[in-house]
């Protein structure tokens, strides 16, 4: 107090203010240290993942133990070299090369096909899956119901397994069989499809001597 | 100056809280893309990764299952590892070197090790001089000793996407011969494209 009134100016006064603020630079120069450190060395996105369950290896599985599906709910999805994908709707004769089609992979591609799947009782089980599968999703959306993730997988399941709301109907059953040139990105889109179409029951098959003998008939690149 | 600063506080906590630490790996692994929304389980997984040329290596993610299972491996091959090679085969991330070159790999200098590991791979065919049942491969062998050591340990395979199907229908098979016939594919995440 005595510094204020013998120095009018008030020059001590100032600098005393000055003393308050603190040199903020240091500090931020190490938060970018930092931020550059875990921008470097961390990643973001957590991988997601696929599960798969494959069926045994065991030869001594009886023959009653496999399950028949009816040819028309059947599709066979073949995937060659250089991405190439073609399906056999219903059974695979190798007798008759015309039952092999080319298709592409994608929305346009192989999903039309298995959407648009007509089966011989004139019912189209992809898309009524699919439809149930869409009002699942608009009933979990909605934030009224609340509706836990438990029972929301129920339901997934049981629409999977044909079982709608108003009906029950019987599935498609889809085949993967791959070429040993086909790359590892074809059967995981090819699984994909069948994640998005809601396909409960597929499977990955060796090709056998039927495919190679209908495969090589349309002069397919394996 | 204190704005800009506290902006550096929000990014730093936010990149602390919601990153996860880059595992090294020796080879460079592309992912696929898919729809499927399931993450990884964060503990008990044994990881296959798969790289475009068909080299396997494995990683565990407890340092406790990594040491029994080599123990159990090394036990079976006749190989005994001194303490400074097995404390250098723990501090690798991924391990996937053949039993026959295992010990001169683990002699290295470990600033040459991440480049020596690039050249090896788990072999897939089966170990030479056994018939039969005991003819597994080291792969196998591998995956045997990891779930003895971790019962709960799930398979999480990391494959690159332009890996040739040979290869995958490869460990495919094996894993299916001993039976193992639940695994994880892991992928990345893709939009549904309409």
């Amino acid at each position: 107090m005595e510094m204020m009134t013998t120095n009018g100016k008030g020059g001590k006064s100032k600098q005393k203010k000055m003393n308050v603020r603190v040199d903020f630079t240091p500090m931020v120069d190490m938060m970018m240290l930092l931020i550059t450190f875990f921008m470097l060395c961390t990643s973001l996105a957590k991988p997601q993942t696929m599960e798969l369950s494959m069926p045994s290896n065991d030869k001594n599985l009886q023959d009653q133990d496999k399950s028949v599906t009816k040819e028309s709910y059947t599709i066979t999805i073949y995937c060659a070299a250089d991405n190439q994908v073609y399906y056999v709707a219903g059974l695979v004769k190798p007798e008759d090369p015309t039952i092999l089609k080319k298709t592409t992979w994608g929305s346009k591609g192989i999903r039309s096909v298995l959407y648009n799947h007509v089966t011989d009782d004139g019912t189209y089980p992809v898309q009524d899956v699919m439809k149930a599968k869409a009002e699942l999703d608009k009933e979990k959306a909605d934030v009224t119901k609340k509706m836990p993730d438990s029972i929301y997988n129920v339901r997934l399941n049981q629409i999977k397994a044909g079982i709608l709301s108003d009906k029950k109907i019987t599935t498609m059953t889809v085949i993967i069989k791959a070429s040993d040139n086909a790359t590892y990105k074809n059967l995981v889109d090819a699984l994909d499809e069948m994640q998005i179409c809601s396909i409960g029951k597929y499977v990955i098959d060796k090709l056998n001597q039927d495919d190679f003998t209908l495969l090589k008939k349309n002069n397919v690149k394996l | 100056m204190t704005p800009m600063s506290d902006v550096m506080v929000l990014l730093l906590t936010f990149f602390m809280l919601t990153s996860t630490f880059v595992k090294q790996e020796p080879i460079k692994v592309n992912t696929p893309g898919s729809v499927t929304e399931i993450k990884v389980p964060e503990s008990n997984v044994i990881g296959v990764l798969v790289g475009n040329d068909g080299k396997v290596f494995m990683n565990m993610d407890k340092t406790t299952d990594v040491s029994a299972a080599l123990s159990d491996v090394t036990g079976q091959f006749g190989i005994s590892l001194t303490p400074q090679q097995q404390k250098k085969f723990l501090n690798d991330p991924n391990w996937g070197v053949p039993m026959n070159d295992l010990q001169s790999y683990l002699s290295l200098e470990t600033v040459k090790m991440p480049e020596a590991i690039k050249k090896y791979g788990i072999p897939l065919d089966s170990v030479k001089g056994k018939t039969g049942d005991a003819a597994m491969s080291e792969f196998q062998i591998w995956i045997k000793a990891a779930k003895n050591a971790n019962a709960d340990a799930k398979i999480a395979i990391k494959a690159d996407e332009n890996t040739p199907y040979k290869t995958i229908k490869k460990i495919m098979s094996e894993l299916q011969d001993m039976n193992e016939n639940r695994y994880y594919l892991i992928t990345q995440y893709k939009k549904v494209e309409d």
